[in-house]
């Protein structure tokens, strides 16, 4: 018989933790710890897996214009009005938390600093899941409202983002002193990565309150260069790497609806199959793998897809 | 690399004093500047005139660790003075060192096990310091299954294959080498290898490029461990910068601060 042989790690993952209880100066229901692996994923009997991945569900303050069909299926009758669409999320499909994704704030559409801070303010109010909030992408702009919004949710322990190499001096200031945590994104560059989490924590910022978004890409479009960054991060952490050893946060939905695979329309390939089905399926074959590769936190959109890969999540965790 | 700091040792004229006068102050400095620098465990050594090693010792070791929470490297050559200190210290301490000799092994794998400690092996014997890679390798051997035989664990046994000075066995140099990639293949899973740096630059001129170049080509034949200055900023630089080429940290624009981040 071959003997199993089972890795001794010397080191794990940083455990991040995301949103505050009342008892702790928030407002959320419970929070959500992410992080604290002690092996490879789903290798139970080699280490701890303390922490089992979550799903964010993603909620726009703005109606997002190149959603294909079958999302807006789901949304078209609550994303007109953010709150509305949390709501639904929270309590038609039981969402871990809620990844608030400012798009409205682009030059291009315009939305005011103040807006989004009354948003802010009334989430708070009807919403008690934690909260992932994330700029447009636009650093001027992002500068200028999500130190407000940092401010607005103060002790809430939210999950903000995102910086990059070139800009993360501001943000990285309020998340600091407002008690929330960050994420740094890299472009599909463990160099890049590594190099961040230093710069993020040379001013201050404890390496715990770090999460690395490595950049992913969808099913076909680059999954396998971005499974092995993720691997290669994974292994120096586990193997006492401190700097990098940060739970990792993918953004599945935006990459997979990209794919033209999962947004085409049934009649434009019409022997592709059913988009009802092709596009869920793009979106859980993607998320299902960056698991495999050590994914913590996965944002998606396709409520058909969250549910199976939650059940993958739990099926794998009652062995 | 696993470093060991080298220089609390009572052959250097200012610790000498301070053990005498049992000035904690100057010891604790020590302690605490080469933890700074980067060492991961330190090196204690009464030297070689303390009148009293066996209350000097255990004096090391709870002034060190009033101040430092890193294991200690207990070295003497004197099994009683070893137990002294390994009686008093509260992380897993590394025993430096026993010999290939029988009768020293007896009584140090013992002592090891007993106080749940590292061990250094010396590839030495009472015949003497061993010509070749093949007698250092026969040497680690007997080493290796004295602590196989008594059930000591060989991950934590580290041998040494006893570094020469360069400018009295340069033919050496090469063997020495050698060996610390050999040791590894002894057994499995493999015992971990050290090296006591300084030795290689003694009476030479230029020690510092010396103990950083032998440094750097022993990190490239797989070497675990030394016992160095911590304190010589150019050689720790050169050591992380060797584990960086051989793939053992992640690159970044700031790699020598990352490593002194862990």
């Amino acid at each position: 018989m071959i003997k199993q042989h089972l890795e001794n790690w010397s080191s794990e993952i940083n455990t991040v933790t995301i949103g505050a209880t009342k008892e702790e100066g928030g407002s959320c229901r419970y929070n959500i710890k992410i992080g604290g692996e002690k092996t490879l994923p789903f290798l139970f009997k080699e280490g701890s897996l303390p922490c089992k991945p979550v799903i964010a569900y993603e909620v726009w303050d703005t109606v997002p214009s190149d959603w294909p069909q079958e999302l807006v299926r789901f949304y078209k009758d609550v994303w007109t009005n953010p709150i509305d669409w949390a709501e639904k999320v929270v309590k038609e499909y039981h969402a871990d938390l809620i990844c608030l994704k400012l798009a409205g704030i682009h030059p291009e559409i315009g939305k005011t600093p103040d807006e989004i801070a009354k948003l802010l303010g009334e989430i708070l109010r009807k919403i008690d899941v934690p909260l992932i909030i994330i700029g447009c992408g636009d650093d001027q702009k992002d500068n200028l409202v999500l130190p407000i919004c940092s401010q607005v949710t103060k002790g809430q322990r939210c999950l903000i983002g995102e910086v990059t190499q070139d800009n993360y001096r501001t943000l990285t200031a309020s998340v600091l002193a407002d008690g929330h945590n960050i994420i740094a994104q890299s472009p599909i560059d463990i160099n890049i990565a590594k190099q961040l989490n230093i710069l993020i924590s040379d001013m201050g910022l404890p390496l715990e309150r770090i999460v690395i978004d490595p950049t992913v890409g969808a099913l076909g479009y680059g999954l396998e260069y971005t499974y092995s960054i993720m691997e290669r991060l994974r292994l120096a952490g586990l193997n006492g790497d401190k700097v990098i050893a940060s739970p990792f946060i993918c953004f599945v939905g935006q990459e997979t609806w990209r794919a033209k695979e999962a947004k085409a329309e049934d009649s434009e390939f019409p022997q592709w199959g059913k988009a009802s089905r092709r596009g869920p399926l793009w979106e859980m074959i993607t998320a299902v793998t960056l698991l495999q590769a050590g994914a913590d936190i996965l944002v998606m959109r396709h409520p058909e897809a969250i549910r199976k890969v939650k059940e993958y999540i739990e099926l794998a965790y009652s062995v | 690399m696993f470093i060991i700091g080298e220089l609390i040792n009572g052959m250097y004229k200012e610790i000498g004093k301070a053990i005498k006068e049992k000035n904690k102050a100057v010891i604790q400095d020590y302690a605490l500047k080469q933890i700074k620098a980067g060492a991961d465990a330190l090196d204690l050594n009464c030297g070689p005139v303390a009148k009293d090693p066996l209350s000097d010792m255990p004096w090391l070791v709870e002034t060190v660790q009033q101040v430092v929470d890193k294991p200690l490297c207990i070295d003497s050559s004197k099994p009683k003075v070893i137990e002294a200190g390994l009686k008093v210290a509260k992380n897993k301490p590394i025993i430096n060192s026993t010999t290939a000799d029988l009768e020293k092994l007896e009584i140090l794998v013992d002592l090891a096990k007993r106080y749940n400690a590292k061990l250094i092996g010396l590839t030495l014997s009472s015949k003497g310091v061993p010509q070749n890679k093949e007698q250092r390798l026969e040497l680690a051997a007997q080493i290796v299954a004295y602590c196989s035989e008594k059930d000591f664990p060989i991950e934590d046994l580290y041998l040494d294959p006893v570094v020469l000075p360069v400018n009295v066995a340069q033919a050496q140099q090469k063997d020495i080498l050698e060996s610390i990639h050999e040791f590894k293949i002894i057994s499995e899973p493999p015992p971990k290898t050290i090296v006591g740096l300084s030795n290689v630059s003694q009476g030479t001129h230029l020690r510092k490029l010396i103990n950083r170049t032998f440094m750097v080509m022993a990190v490239a034949f797989g070497l675990d461990s030394a016992i160095l200055d911590p304190l010589d900023k150019e050689l720790m630089d050169a050591i992380i910068t060797a584990e960086l080429i051989l793939n053992k940290h992640i690159y970044c624009d700031s790699f020598l601060e990352a490593c002194k981040k862990k």
